[in-house]
């Protein structure tokens, strides 16, 4: 069984990004860039899937620029054993990201696609079940717990107030959640060993898919910054603000 | 022991600076057949380099001649300098500056941003064939037979408690025939190597400051590329060695920052509030009007110049750049003789790999027949003169010495005292009353923490050792009254329960590895270690 | 122009979250609300959102299928329905989130998650990178789908409305997702991501026993949802879903209880957007002080207790 697990190059967690100043957009030069955090839980419950024997082999890919080729070698020394860059512009949509990939599923046939459940750039949170709407899959999003028995799947999904199982014919798709495991990290003669690792490249025109834009970002803005407020010097004080002056008790 | 993997190098560089990356390239330059391989203990190549940074591109030029070929991100020259002596209210601005202080004079060289300059350096090296490993830190030494051998990364997944967690990964061995330290200023495994082979011995003592440095985005039409400014005197008193910097360069950027020496005596000084407070001069804050800051970060430096200079060689290796203390005090840059110190570390590697002596010795003598040599040399008085007489009488000697003797008085000035015997009883010294922040040119300190983007994995062992607790609480309290609480540029200690019990807790995930506590805590009772890899500041470009 | 709204419901209610979902759409158009579940629980569903004010019909859509809210059978639903309609608007809600990216997969849409302001009829303000930035964004597509951030569009109310109820043949039969269960947390708590108030505890609380011993009384007293730090998670004091930040939850709510929590940038990430921000701390120069609108230095074992007694 063969599982694709997309990643994406994103902005690392501990940058604080700036807005620019003429507010085009975020300033993201010559910032730190990793993998997408929840990508990599999606590497890692691939990758345990097959060291279980569950899954034969875990498929990288990443759609975008050429130094994503950083993100799909790091997959690899987490333990996929192949990958595939797809070229497009930086961050491309999720409808145009869900359409490569569908084309990339036709052509490796995976029984299993993990994501992210959202890119922490765009947050979108998209990318996972517009590939399933248009291959017509099943989706395990907000995945806690993956499970696989009598060729389906059965996923934990993380819901407001509690959680819901749902069980999945395959082929299907899902998202990971935060609790979904904690990845591994990728160690240095896994590095190593990765840059030995298959990485095949290609065009996202090559493979027929319109990745214009559907939206346009007239501006970015930062939000309103908050000040700091007061120190209020006894609970009665706090209290007495929190129901005449903030109205919220 | 036997869990960890290893892997074979002709050359193995720990530190991803300038130093290491001269290293790197000259290697392959001059053994194109030897493997090189370098770690780095920052997420990336950059993330842990702050410097001012103005460059001398002298080294460059030899090492890269066609450096601008290569598209590198040096490309704003200096065109005016000012340089100034501050009062409280007003500053006097040092007329005939090349005269009077050569040695700072900024003629044919550039502002830049020191961590673009070393992804780029970086970038340069691995199109050369150099392996680099980034987020991977040189956390052990290999001695075998009293020869380095190479060093181990950290392990990593190791819980606060020290017990090895679900995610544990060990170690990995990189063994070389000959391993270059180019930690940077007052590097963990340098520090070691020194008492371990006594390297030492003989010389004078390290002096060091801190370097506080902010980089700010400014209106296009306030933005003078290729100013560069200084400042001595006010803020600091007369027995603190320091002083401002600010330049304009890249895209409408502004790189200031505040150097203290860190042999000051007073404990309750703060070379963080002091970079802040500088920020209020008249000559200084109108740079700022308008502006926003962008990005925050702090490093020790070598100040002790050529008499600080250990031994640079021993059996398997050799240091190189800051932690060797290479830094041109008076000149306040160290990125060019650090990466002329790689250099020739590395063809003095490349000698010994086909001799197969045991020590580089060679790279000694190559320094001494090098211009770091001869620049060291010339400069090594004017630090020492004001450690000994202070500001105004050592800015005076600095230009006789400068003026009259060129750099070639017969006598040499010895430091007689590391860092941390410099600090008065905190009942002898003299508060210092710092202005509040105003969080529009002021900040705070974890405010500015922040825009470090430190972050450490927070199960893990402390990576800021002290060896006996109970020292803290007599000395640093009852003496010093927590001078690591104001020395350290990231909040990382602080004296808590100081009503009750003082006890002092250590917020190491804040820890931006500038390493001042190391060097400047009264009885070298805390030891920094390199913790996870990959932990600490992520310095964008432009820092 | 007409906007469809998918509706959720909980006990016999429309949740606040949708009722926030109509409020913003009636801004865009006349709103219809869909209505799914099994024949029982459509119907009840269809009553309730007749009820809310700003529903111009109410379009129900009965199907055992259709009982669980299952992503592939709701997306064939919308989709069947959407030529009638400019914009299909859910609450970004788990739901929401779940079905509306694949209902815009199939109608070739891309989706506009998160609104938190709509500007005009194709142009909505979105955070984006944990809500550090706000992006203005124009759509394209001659439909949009939208999810709407209910914390920042006041509810519709629950009741007051009259909107006529039409029954929809459903075009879903089998399908390839099933539901198995669903667990509910022992808990009367609010969802955090719903929650008006949140009580939300760090590394100050020191364990998982003090942290329900101090936290667990004053959020029962307010009706508060319970958040926390990354620290605190990770340090295993409360449950991984109560983390508030840049990879846990990010929340808005009305009032927002940080105890003994320093605030790093990634936790002031998720829940800066709090209108009111209270910090109980005893270091006065926490990050968090910075963003609190009252706080109040000093011994969170003493303070909290005595906080939860005053209120």
């Amino acid at each position: 069984m063969k599982i694709l697990v997309p990643v994406k190059r994103v902005v690392d967690y501990n940058i604080k990004v700036l807005v620019k100043s003429d507010g085009t957009g975020v300033e993201t030069a010559g910032l730190k860039m990793s993998m997408n955090p929840f990508d990599e839980i999606a590497v890692e419950e691939a990758v345990r899937l097959r060291e279980k024997g569950a899954a034969t082999e875990v498929i990288a890919v990443s759609i975008g620029v050429q130094q994503a080729q950083d993100t799909l070698r790091t997959a690899m020394a987490m333990g996929a054993d192949r990958s595939i860059l797809v070229l497009s512009e930086e961050s491309p949509e999720p409808l145009a990201v869900a359409k490569v990939l569908k084309a990339l599923v036709e052509r490796e046939k995976p029984d299993l696609v993990f994501l992210g459940k959202q890119a922490i750039d765009d947050d979108m949170n998209a990318t996972g079940q517009m590939l399933a709407g248009l291959l017509g899959w099943g989706q395990g999003t907000f995945a806690s717990k993956v499970e696989l028995a009598d060729g389906r799947t059965e996923v934990t999904r993380e819901v407001d107030g509690g959680t819901e199982t749902v069980s999945l014919a395959l082929p299907a798709i899902v998202t990971a959640d935060l609790r979904l495991n904690e990845p591994r990290y990728a160690s240095l003669p896994n590095i190593m060993k990765a840059k030995k690792k298959p990485m095949e490249t290609l065009q996202a025109a090559d493979l027929g898919v319109d990745m214009a834009r559907r939206l346009t970002t007239l501006s970015v803005a930062e939000p309103p910054a908050r000040k700091a407020g007061e120190k209020v010097g006894s609970v009665a004080e706090l209290v007495e603000k929190l129901r005449n002056e903030a109205k919220v008790i | 022991m036997s869990e960890r993997e290893a892997m074979e190098f002709d050359v193995v560089i720990v530190g991803g600076g300038p130093a290491g990356l001269a290293a790197a390239i000259r290697m392959r330059q001059v053994a194109p057949e030897a493997t090189v391989c370098l770690i780095e203990k920052g997420s990336e190549i950059g993330a842990h380099i702050v410097s001012g940074a103005v460059i001398e591109p002298r080294a460059l030029d030899e090492l890269l001649p066609d450096w601008r070929e290569r598209n590198a991100p040096i490309t704003t020259p200096v065109t005016q300098e000012e340089m100034y002596f501050l009062t409280e209210k007003k500053g006097y601005r040092i007329p005939a500056l090349e005269r009077v202080m050569p040695h700072i004079a900024n003629h044919g060289n550039y502002i830049v941003s020191l961590g673009e300059v070393c992804r780029w350096l970086a970038a340069q090296a691995e199109e050369m064939g150099v392996e680099i490993y980034p987020g991977f830190a040189g956390a052990e030494l290999l001695i075998e037979r009293n020869r380095v051998v190479g060093v181990a990364t950290g392990d990593m997944g190791i819980g606060r408690d020290g017990e090895k967690g679900p995610n544990y990964q060990p170690g990995m061995e990189l063994r070389a025939k000959y391993t270059l330290f180019a930690e940077g200023c007052r590097g963990s495994l340098s520090k070691q190597l020194m008492e371990h082979y006594n390297l030492r011995k003989g010389v004078d003592p390290q002096t060091y400051g801190l370097g506080v440095k902010e980089v700010w985005e400014i209106p296009a039409e306030n933005h003078r590329p290729g100013l560069v400014v200084h400042s001595f005197g006010w803020p600091l008193d007369d027995r603190t060695y320091g002083g401002a910097w600010l330049y304009h360069f890249g895209e409408n950027l502004v790189s200031y920052g505040f150097v203290t020496g860190l042999d000051y005596e007073n404990t309750w000084l703060s070379p963080f509030e002091e970079m802040q407070r500088t920020k209020l001069h008249p000559i200084f804050r109108p740079h700022f009007e308008g502006g926003r800051r962008l990005i925050y970060g702090a490093r020790a430096l070598s100040e002790g110049g050529l008499q600080s200079i250990p031994r640079l060689t021993f059996p398997g290796g050799a240091l190189i750049g800051d932690t060797a203390g290479f830094l041109n005090t008076p000149k306040i840059k160290g990125t060019h003789t650090a990466m002329k110190s790689g250099t020739l570390a590395a063809e003095a590697v490349a000698e010994a790999l086909t001799t197969e002596r045991v020590e580089p010795a060679s790279y000694t003598d190559r320094v001494r027949n090098s211009w770091v040599f001869e620049e060291l040399h010339s400069a090594r008085n004017v630090r020492p003169a004001f450690a000994r007489w202070g500001s105004k009488l050592g800015a005076l000697y600095s230009g006789f010495d400068a003026m009259v003797l060129r750099g070639k008085a017969p006598w040499t000035l010895h430091f007689k005292h590391a860092d941390n015997e410099t600090l008065r009883p905190a009942e002898l010294c003299k508060p210092i009353d710092y202005p509040k922040p105003d969080g529009k040119v002021t900040f705070d300190r974890l405010s500015s923490v922040f825009l470090s983007n430190t972050n450490h994995e927070e199960d893990q062992p402390v990576h800021l050792k002290v060896r006996n607790m109970a020292l803290w609480k007599t000395v640093n309290w009852d003496v010093f009254r927590a001078p690591e609480s104001r020395y350290c540029p990231a909040g990382v200690y602080e004296a808590a329960d100081v009503e009750t019990e003082a006890r002092l807790v250590i917020n190491s995930q804040n820890c931006v590895h500038c390493k001042t506590c190391d060097i400047k805590d009264p009885t070298q009772n805390i030891d920094w270690v390199t913790p996870e890899g990959a932990g600490g500041p992520n310095y964008p470009a432009g820092m | 122009m007409t906007v469809l709204v998918l509706i959720e419901t909980e006990d016999g209610q429309v949740r606040q979250a949708s009722r926030s979902a109509i409020a913003a759409a009636g801004k865009l158009g006349e709103v219809h609300a869909l209505v799914t579940g099994t024949e029982a629980s459509a119907q009840a569903a269809a009553d309730a959102a007749a009820k809310v004010p700003g529903v111009a019909k109410v379009r129900k859509v009965a199907s055992d299928v259709l009982a669980h809210d299952l992503a592939e059978p709701l997306a064939d639903v919308v989709v069947a329905l959407a030529d009638d309609y400019n914009h299909i608007v859910a609450a970004s809600t788990a739901s929401g989130k779940n079905v509306l990216p694949r209902v815009a997969a199939l109608l070739d849409v891309q989706p506009i998650p998160d609104v938190v302001e709509i500007k005009a009829a194709d142009t909505f303000v979105r955070p984006i990178y944990a809500g550090n930035a706000l992006a203005t964004v124009k759509s394209s597509d001659t439909k949009k789908v939208l999810t709407i951030r209910p914390t920042n569009f006041d509810p519709a109310a629950a009741e007051g409305g009259s909107a006529a109820i039409e029954a929809v043949v459903p075009n879903v039969t089998d399908t390839v997702s099933r539901f198995v269960s669903s667990e509910t947390p022992q808990s009367d708590r609010p969802e955090l991501e719903s929650a008006r108030v949140i009580v939300s505890g760090g590394r100050g609380l020191g364990s998982c026993e003090n942290f329900h011993k101090i936290l667990d009384p004053l959020a029962d007293k307010l009706g508060a949802a319970l958040g926390a730090s990354r620290v605190a998670v990770d340090s295993g004091f409360a449950p991984n879903d109560c983390q508030v930040g840049q990879t846990g939850k990010v929340v808005a709510p009305e009032l927002y209880i940080a105890v003994g929590i320093s605030g790093a940038i990634q936790h002031l990430a998720g829940m800066k957007d709090s209108k009111v921000i209270v910090a109980i701390n005893k270091d006065p120069d926490a990050p968090i002080l910075q963003v609190a609108d009252y706080a109040l230095v000093g011994d969170l074992f003493e303070i909290v207790p005595e906080l939860t007694n005053a209120i």
